[in-house]
Parts: structure tokens; C-alpha cells; sequence
């Protein structure tokens, strides 16, 4: 890395501007955390020639809660939505997959944002969002869009984001009743590392019945994946063996994992199965409670 | 001397580097810098087998910003054919490591290097760089290296009289194995597997050097050895020791990773072309692609014993992955393996295996780890086929002082079995265990070692003491030489200042290896101040006009003895110093020898793990080490060298391995995918230190470093089996091995 224009506007359009205006092909990089961004043009992944922090907008920095439904702000570090008291009691799921995200240090620059536009297949906190249904907000040139956040990645580092197009904040739905969210992943270690399988459930129950279920897979694909057949095994049921055992199996059919350094092929099915019902469990202990 | 006066041996004394480490002023290697500096980068090889056609350094040496260009033509030459060598390396291979030669060996071997004013310019020219290649199939595995028709990296390496990659062997042999194999009632054999592993220290390899146009050059970096770097800088670019003054920068880690040259060199002849100094700073990439791991290993071990739990025979053969050049560390695995136990027939074999990896370097305890998997994983199968409890089938075969050990010494005193009995009394050894929950077991032995030490002992005029020695110190030998000489010197430990000198202020000192440090320094450092001491008697002898024989050195005040007791008033140590000059002139003595008497270290450690069935992970839950560790001169110190080791054997036996690709690339160069443990990860290591003192030395001292990373392979191995029932003959014991083989 030489020479690199460093750009840090104070309000979304101007963002937008000079994201859009600047030159193509990876050479401009949004920062929020940096914590991939940094380590990446350390390693010569990356060599941007501008980079646009996006922390000073305050929209990006911003929680919000309107009657149950929250708004997150891309850049809010995971350090700091831990402090929001109430975010984790409505979305423990998604709060526990983001505060995986690196060390104590990386925990007060890492934020949803960040982990999303990195693209990787075995970002944690995706899966969390894409169980919770939670919709991201982008801004481009041609305006906002909304969009699910299981529609924003189109495969490894890449994203659904058209040029000039800055992810604005995270949009959750009103927590249910008796619902409740957990993330699970398998590492080697026991922090410090990267999910080789991560798995996300949020149930809602009613009457001892499911309801509404909705499972996520990180690093089994491509992209993280939402498991519609894993939903539909459980909705309806009472969480009886067979359900929970169709749906994991509908996990373990829609991993489409590579063998790599981290793990094997089908190491990371054999552990969706199981990473499923574990989380599941979680999940439905905290339906119960909430 | 009486252990129960000591006031400062056996005392956890604040540590002397503590407060410049935690306030970040420590001065490691990168710290340094100098006017005019430039940075040197390192081009290295994209095959990992290849013959060098030719290097045209011309575009490099053209771009603007660069100063010089440095490539195997800017070294001595060492024929292939003659050895050169320097204690356990050989100058040929260090050369052709430091920059390749005929051949590029490894992806990621250096082939030249750039100086230019910035790190980005001098990595820009790098690419400049145009090699010529001859692309040559490769092999990685150990299996690949000794297959028939397998690529020879070496042409002139012959084994049984043809080209081969078995670069030597070595063997040990005792009593008729064959009649101790019919002897036995129960014979178990087994193969085995280890990954090659890094020493994973924190800092990277880092240099900055300067050479005059005389050539004079100093050295700054990061070693296990100023005198190595010296010596091997001085090989390598032809300039004489006496006109290479290296200087030993606070080290951050090296468990013997450092005990070779990687910049030194190579920065040397970049000042040299560039009359700049130079500093050249490793990524951790390069660190883990191109600085030693340990060898990866294969081996197939076999032991009889009788009913009665009697050990007849014993079998061992061993191949070890040298990397590029020979030198695996067979010594360690096939020397150490069978050193706990007294066996009547035994025979062990090691050989030395290349292949298109990088050059292994020593790593805490070098080849031994390997051996004593193997050994102590079939003792368990053994112990258990007996229905013996593993520590008991340990006792009844531990070799005492006495024993005729496989590898040839007969046992002075020692405290192996001493090891096994403080285990079986220990509360971890009946602690009740859950489901999937076990409780492994495992011995290991290490050389240790003594050689080549200096020491200076200088009183200050305002009468205090420091203490130069010369060996790095990374495992807390300047607290611990702190805290002979106070006790010696009968004066408060703060009153002692211990410094590592570079090699133009103190005598040659062999590196910092082998646990050798504070066997050796104590002894050089015993010595000197013994001489300080009859210095400090002999001026008291003219103050007060009386015979020096006639005075005591007590609690750090010269006294008058016999029949002059009580006729003068003492004389402290400040009052003899300030009294210096009219006395004789400066008060400080030196000393240094190639010590002998090193004695060996022996442990046993007791690990409980709990495993995840469903997700094949093994977790360490509870750890207990027990060593002979001689004496322990600073307890806290020693005990955080068990530690450390254990910590490391736990990594290597759960996930640490060199991963290489379809391309003959190491594919997991970084702390994200080389996993070494973190603290989330570990159980509080308990440890037990057993204090039977070495008799050849004056304060009892053995070293402690290594043997602790000796037995936690088979400890956790033979946990897991306790805990599942299911053997592991292959490491890293990873989840996705773990889960293949339950699932099996």
C-alpha cells in the first residue's frame, strides 16, 4: 500500500457521492470497524486507493426502537450493542453471533455491517440475522431499497450491492411472543477463531406448538443459507423427535460445503445436523421464557 | 549450602525484566532503529522444487529507491560435498537456507533480497526480480520422499548406495531384542503420525544491521544466540568474528526457533552493498512458510513385557521430516523415547528425511515429543492388556540411578521415579471423573545440556553487583542468576543487576538451547563471585592488616574469624567498595569453561480431557505436571516453564499442523488457521516440582524447559481413550479426525 485517499463524510449522501463517483474494480473500500478490511490490505488482499470511513455518519451509529421493532446501525460495534440492555433480551441470537466476532479489542470496532459486506460464508453474525428476519437498508445513487438480509450475497466476498450502494441499517421485525433466537458455532477452539459450521434458529411457540421457525446455515455454502425445508419440518410441530430430526436432516441436505483446511466436506454436514438441534434447544428455552 | 538459610534461592523474586516488558519499553529487535536506515525484503522461490537457470537482478537494482540487491553470488561458497560444521548445524545448508543456491527447495525459500528506502520499494523490486526456473515434481509427505521413483532433492545424498532422500540415521541399541521379544508374554506394536509444527512464537525474526565500509558490523536481533549469529554471519559473508559485534535484542519467544539464522546474513551483505544499515523485519506469513517448524514424523513402535508387568524388549523406528536439508531431529525421538524405563533389549532407529518443506529448526525438547508419543501411547495399551494401573506399570520399570539408559549413559542420581510417586499421591490421580470424561498418563525424559558459558561479576564503587553473562535469556534466567548471587553474596537480590552482554563484552556463551542457561551461567556466575568474595576478604585483609584466611564472607560483610573475631568492626560490601582504589584498584572477577554435569530432566503428567462425541472435540479439563527439576531457583519461573510446556504439547496434540496444498504450498501460514491453544482453551496447568538435585552442580540446578512438552502428546491420547474407548494413532487429534474415526 502507498498513496491512498482517505475520506470520512459526515452524512449518508456524501457517502454515496464518493463511493459512487470513485473508481471501480475494489479500489475503494468502505471502513466501519476496519477489522477486516485492515487485516486484508495487510495481507495485500486488498489494495484500495481510497477508503471512505463511514463511523462519522450518525445514522450508521445509531439504535433505535420503535415499539419493539429496532434499528440498527450498520457501524455500531458489537461492544456497543451489548450495552443496549433490551437488544439482547428481544434478539440473544444475534447478539451472542456478532459478540463471536474476534477478541474483546476487535469487539469494540466490529459491527453487523461490517460482518455483512465481507461476504464470508462463515461470517457469524449473518446466519443470526437471516433467522431473525431482519432487513437491511441500502442506499445508492438511485435511493434506498430494503432487501431480507438472505438475498444480500451472491457468493464468497460478493454481494448483491450495486455500485455507489452503502448499507444504511439493519430493520428487525417485532419480536413474537414466546419466540426466542440462539446461534451456534463449531470452532476448533473455543474463541478466536472462524465457524467451520454455524447454525441459527429462531422459534415462536404457541401452545407448546411451533409456529413459526426459521434456521440458518453459515459455512456449509457459498453464501450463508436460509433452511426453508428445516422450517417447515418444525412449523406445526411439537418439536417432537421426528420433526427435529427431518429438519436437521434438511440442514444436513442443504450443506454444499467444500473440503478445505478447516474442515471436510462431510465433517461440516455431520455437524449442521448436530449444531442444529443444539441451537434449536437454546431456542426453544428462550421462547419459552420470552 | 544449607537450603533452609537460603534467603533469595527458591524465592519467586520480582522478575528484572518485568517493568520494562509491561510498560512496553523492552527493546525487541524491530524497535531498533537508525539514521539513514533502509529496509531490506525478501524475494522467495513460488515452487516448491525447482533448479535456479539464473537471477537477473537488473530491473530491481534500476528502480528508483533501491540501494542494494543481494543474492546466493554475494555469499561464501560452500561446496556441497564438504561438511562445515557449526555445533549441531551445518554452514553448507544454513547458507543455501539463508539464500538458495542451485536449487529452490521449498515454497517459499529465499532467492534474493532488496534494500531500498522503503519496505514497499524494496518489495516492488522484489518483483523485478527475474528468476529462470527448471520445475522440478516435488515431494511433501514422508511417504512421498520414500517412494522409488520419489524427486531427490539432493543428488549427492546416497542411501544404500543410491540418490535418496534418507539423509541419515542413528541408532541405539541394548542387550538381544529378538530373545527379549520371545521373553515377553504380551507384544503390542503400533504405527504412528505427527503433523509437523511451529514453535509459534509471538515475535517475528527481525534484524537491523549496519557495516562500516572497514566492514566492522553490528548486529542487532532477535536470537537464542548473539555468539550463533555472530558466528554464522561470519560464515556466511566471509567478514571476521572479530569485526562482528551482534547485539541481543530482548526476545519475544523462540523455543528454539531461534537458535538458526534466517536475515542476519543477508541483511549484513545488503549494508554492506549499500553502506546503509539495514533492517529486515519477517511477516508472520514468512514466518510460518520459511522459519523451521518441527519435523512431522512417522513410527512404529513395538513392546513386549511379561505378565508380571516386566518390560523385556523394546522397538522403535522413527523417520522425521528434515524439511530442505538434513538435520531432522532423530536424536531426540530415538534417544529420549525409552530413557524413563530400565529395559534390558532394546533397539531404536531414526531416520533423517528431506522433502520440498521448509528447514526444521529445534523446537523445545527437538524429536523427543515424537518419541515418547509413540512409546508412551503402547505402554498404555500395554499396561492395560496387563490390567496394571499406568503409573504403577511405570514404577515397576522406572530407570533409577544406576540404569544403563538405551541411548548409553548409566543414570547418575535422578528423580524419575520420584515423578511417578508424587503423581499417585496427588488428589488428580483418584479425582472422580464424569461421562466422557478421561484420565491419561505419560512419562518423558530430556538430555539437557551444559557447554560453553562466560560470566562477569563487577562490583559498582557505590557497592553493588552486576552480573553479565552471555545467553539470551528466555526463560528467566536473569531473575534466577539474581538470586545466586544475593545468596552467595549474602546482599538483597535489588542490589543485583543481571545483563546480557553482546559479543564484544563477554566471553563466548553457547546459545540458549538445550536447558542448558541457568545450568551453565550458575556455574560460571558461582565461580566469579566465589572469586569477588576472596577479592572482597583480601581487601579486608589489608584494611585491617591480618591474614585473608583469617576472615569470614558472611551475610554480605567481610568478618574477622578465628582468633581476630570481634577485634574489628565488619566491613560491608558498600564499605570494601568505596575503599576500592586505595586497596587495589576495581573489584570484579570473571570466569568461563565448557561446563559438564548436566544431568537430565524426567516427568510425569496426568491430563483429563472431555470430548464431544457429536462435534469430535477433545478438551483439556484438568492438567497436572510433575518434574524433576533439580532445584528450583526461582519456583515461579520454573513452574511457568512446565506450563508453557504443556500448553505447547496440548496444541500439538489437538490442532496444530502444517496443512500444505495440491500446489506443495503450506496453506494455513497465520494464527487464524494454524491453531495454537488459547487461554480459553486450558485448564489451570497444575504442576508438582520434584527437587532432587543434581549432584554436579552447585546449586542442584537440571534444566526445565524441555522436558515438560515431553509427555503431553500421550497424556491426551491416552485420555481420549480412556474417556471414549477409542485409540488415535495420528495427530493433531482435530474434530473433524476425532468425529471420522467415532463415526467409524
Amino acid at each position: 500500500m502507498s498513496e491512498v485517499k482517505f475520506i470520512s463524510p459526515e452524512t449518508i449522501e456524501q457517502a454515496v457521492d464518493a463511493y459512487s463517483k470513485s473508481s471501480k474494480e475494489g479500489k475503494t473500500k468502505i471502513l466501519a470497524g476496519g477489522t477486516d478490511l485492515l487485516v486484508q490490505i495487510r495481507s495485500g488482499i486488498s489494495q484500495p486507493d481510497t477508503i471512505i470511513d463511514i463511523k462519522n455518519i450518525k445514522e450508521l451509529k445509531e439504535i433505535s426502537n420503535d415499539n419493539g421493532s429496532y434499528t440498527i446501525g450498520a457501524a455500531v460495534a458489537g461492544a456497543v450493542l451489548d450495552e443496549e440492555e433490551d437488544f439482547g433480551n428481544n434478539w440473544p441470537g444475534v447478539l451472542e453471533a456478532l459478540r463471536l466476532i474476534g477478541s474483546e479489542q476487535i469487539q469494540g470496532r466490529a459491527s453487523l455491517g461490517g460482518n455483512l459486506c465481507n461476504a464470508s460464508p462463515a461470517g457469524d453474525s449473518v446466519p443470526a440475522l437471516i433467522a431473525s428476519g431482519a432487513t437491511v437498508k441500502l442506499q445508492g445513487p438511485e435511493g434506498e431499497r430494503n432487501m431480507p438480509i438472505e438475498s444480500f450475497h451472491v457468493g464468497p466476498g460478493k454481494t448483491n450491492l450495486k455500485n455507489g450502494e452503502i448499507v444504511v441499517n439493519f430493520q428487525f421485525p417485532k419480536k413474537q411472543k414466546h419466540s426466542g433466537d440462539a446461534y451456534l458455532r463449531m470452532i476448533p477452539r473455543t474463541e478466536m477463531d472462524i465457524a467451520v459450521v454455524g447454525c441459527a434458529v429462531n422459534v415462536t411457540i404457541e401452545n407448546d406448538k411451533c409456529v413459526d421457525a426459521r434456521v440458518a446455515l453459515g459455512a456449509v455454502a457459498p453464501t450463508a443459507l436460509l433452511v426453508e425445508d428445516a422450517s417447515k419440518a418444525l412449523i406445526g410441530s411439537n418439536f417432537e423427535k421426528e420433526a427435529v430430526e427431518k429438519a436437521a436432516l434438511a440442514c444436513e441436505a442443504a450443506c454444499n460445503p467444500i473440503d478445505d483446511k478447516r474442515g471436510t466436506i462431510s465433517y461440516r454436514k455431520k455437524v449442521s445436523k448436530v449444531l442444529f438441534k443444539r441451537a434449536l434447544e437454546k431456542a426453544i428455552e428462550r421462547a419459552k421464557r420470552g | 549450602m544449607n537450603e533452609m538459610d537460603n534467603k533469595w534461592i527458591g524465592k519467586n523474586t520480582i522478575r528484572p525484566d518485568g517493568a520494562d516488558k509491561v510498560t512496553g519499553r523492552a527493546e525487541y529487535a524491530a524497535d531498533t532503529i537508525m539514521p539513514g536506515m533502509i529496509w531490506g525484503k525478501v524475494l522467495r522461490s513460488p515452487h516448491p522444487h525447482a533448479t535456479i537457470k539464473s537471477i537477473n537482478t537488473k530491473k530491481a537494482e534500476e528502480l528508483d529507491g533501491v540501494f542494494s540487491v543481494a543474492t546466493s553470488a554475494d555469499c561464501v561458497d560452500f561446496p556441497v560435498d564438504t561438511p562445515v560444521i557449526l555445533g549441531i548445524q551445518d554452514i553448507r545448508w544454513m547458507a543455501r537456507n539463508v539464500l538458495a543456491k542451485e536449487k529452490v527447495l521449498f515454497h517459499g525459500h529465499p532467492i534474493a533480497a532488496v534494500a531500498a528506502r522503503t519496505e514497499e520499494i524494496a518489495e516492488k523490486a522484489c518483483e523485478l526480480i527475474e528468476v529462470e526456473y527448471d520445475i522440478h515434481p516435488w515431494a511433501i509427505e514422508i511417504d512421498d520422499a520414500l517412494k522409488p521413483d520419489a524427486p531427490i532433492l539432493h543428488d549427492f545424498i546416497k542411501f544404500d548406495g543410491k540418490p535418496s532422500n534418507i539423509a541419515g540415521t542413528l541408532e541405539h541399541k541394548k542387550g538381544d531384542i529378538e530373545e527379549g521379544f520371545k521373553e515377553a508374554d504380551i507384544i503390542i506394536e503400533r504405527e504412528f503420525e505427527t503433523a509437523a509444527v511451529h514453535q509459534g512464537y509471538l515475535e517475528t525474526h527481525a534484524c537491523l544491521v549496519s557495516v562500516s565500509p572497514d566492514d566492522r558490523t553490528i548486529i542487532w536481533s532477535s536470537s537464542q544466540g548473539q555468539f550463533m549469529v555472530r558466528a554464522m554471519t561470519s560464515f556466511i559473508t566471509g567478514i571476521p568474528q572479530s569485526s562482528i559485534r551482534a547485539i541481543p535484542a530482548e526476545i519475544g519467544g523462540g523455543f528454539g526457533g531461534k537458535t538458526i539464522v534466517y536475515l542476519e546474513p543477508v541483511a549484513t551483505i545488503l549494508s554492506k552493498k549499500s553502506g546503509r544499515p539495514v533492517k529486515m523485519v519477517m511477516t508472520r506469513e514468512e514466518v510460518m512458510r520459511a522459519s523451521g517448524p518441527t519435523s512431522g514424523s512417522k513410527s512404529k513402535v513395538k513392546i513386549g513385557a511379561k505378565n508380571n508387568g516386566e518390560i523385556t524388549a523394546a522397538q522403535g523406528t522413527f523417520y522425521l521430516q528434515a524439511g530442505a536439508f538434513p538435520g531432522a531431529p532423530i536424536r531426540g525421538a530415538a534417544g529420549c523415547c525409552l530413557a524413563p524405563y530400565d529395559i534390558p533389549n532394546a533397539h531404536t532407529l531414526g531416520y533423517d528425511v528431506v522433502s520440498n518443506r521448509s528447514k526444521v529448526a529445534a523446537y523445545r525438547a527437538p524429536g523427543a515429543p515424537i518419541g515418547a508419543y509413540a512409546v508412551e501411547c503402547v505402554l498404555d495399551e500395554v499396561a492395560e492388556a496387563l490390567k496394571m494401573c499406568p503409573l504403577e506399570f511405570r514404577l515397576k520399570n522406572a530407570a533409577k540411578e544406576g540404569t544403563k539408559a538405551v541411548h548409553g549413559p548409566t543414570y547418575p542420581v535422578m528423580g524419575y521415579v520420584e515423578t511417578l510417586e508424587a503423581c499417585l499421591s496427588h488428589p488428580h490421580y483418584k479425582a472422580p471423573l464424569k461421562k466422557l470424561q478421561g484420565r491419561g498418563y505419560a512419562s518423558g525424559f530430556w538430555f539437557n545440556a551444559g557447554g560453553e558459558s562466560s560470566a562477569q561479576v563487577n562490583i559498582t564503587e557505590d557497592g553493588n553487583v552486576v552480573v553479565t553473562t552471555g545467553h539470551p535469556d528466555i526463560g528467566g534466567s536473569r531473575a534466577s542468576i539474581a538470586n545466586i548471587t544475593a545468596e552467595l553474596l549474602g546482599i538483597d537480590v535489588n542490589r543485583v543487576s543481571v545483563l546480557i552482554g553482546d559479543t564484544a563484552t563477554i566471553g563466548f556463551s553457547n546459545l540458549t538451547g538445550g536447558s542448558r542457561v541457568l545450568f551453565a551461567s550458575a556455574l560460571v556466575v558461582t565461580e566469579s563471585t566465589n572469586q569477588v568474595i576472596d577479592i572482597l576478604k583480601d581487601r579486608a585483609s589489608k584494611i585491617w592488616n591480618i591474614e585473608k584466611e583469617a576472615i569470614e564472607w558472611e551475610n554480605g560483610e567481610a568478618r574477622p574469624a578465628g582468633d581476630n573475631a570481634g577485634k574489628f568492626k565488619p566491613l560491608s560490601l558498600v564499605e570494601l567498595a568505596e575503599q576500592a582504589t586505595p586497596t587495589g584498584g576495581p573489584i570484579g572477577a570473571g570466569h568461563q569453561v565448557n561446563t559438564v554435569g548436566a544431568e537430565g530432566g524426567f516427568a510425569t503428567h496426568i491430563c483429563d480431557v472431555e470430548v464431544d462425541i457429536e462435534l469430535g472435540i477433545a478438551r483439556v479439563i484438568r492438567y497436572t505436571a510433575a518434574q524433576d527439576v533439580g532445584k528450583a531457583i526461582h519456583p515461579a519461573y520454573v513452574e511457568g516453564q512446565l506450563q508453557g510446556g504443556v500448553v505447547q504439547g496440548i496444541g500439538w496434540a489437538l490442532n496444530e499442523e502444517y496443512i500444505y496444498n495440491k500446489e506443495g504450498k503450506l496453506d494455513n501460514p497465520g494464527f487464524l488457521d494454524y491453531r495454537i491453544p488459547v487461554c480459553s482453551d486450558l485448564p489451570m496447568i497444575d504442576t508438582i516440582l520434584v527437587e532432587v538435585p543434581n549432584p554436579q552442580h552447585p546449586q542442584g540446578v537440571r534444566g526445565v524447559g524441555e522436558v515438560p512438552i515431553v509427555p503431553p502428546l500421550s497424556a491426551i491420547a491416552n485420555a481420549i481413550y480412556n474417556a471414549i474407548g477409542t485409540r488415535f494413532y495420528s495427530l493433531p487429534m482435530s474434530p473433524p479426525k476425532v468425529l471420522e474415526k467415532i463415526s467409524d
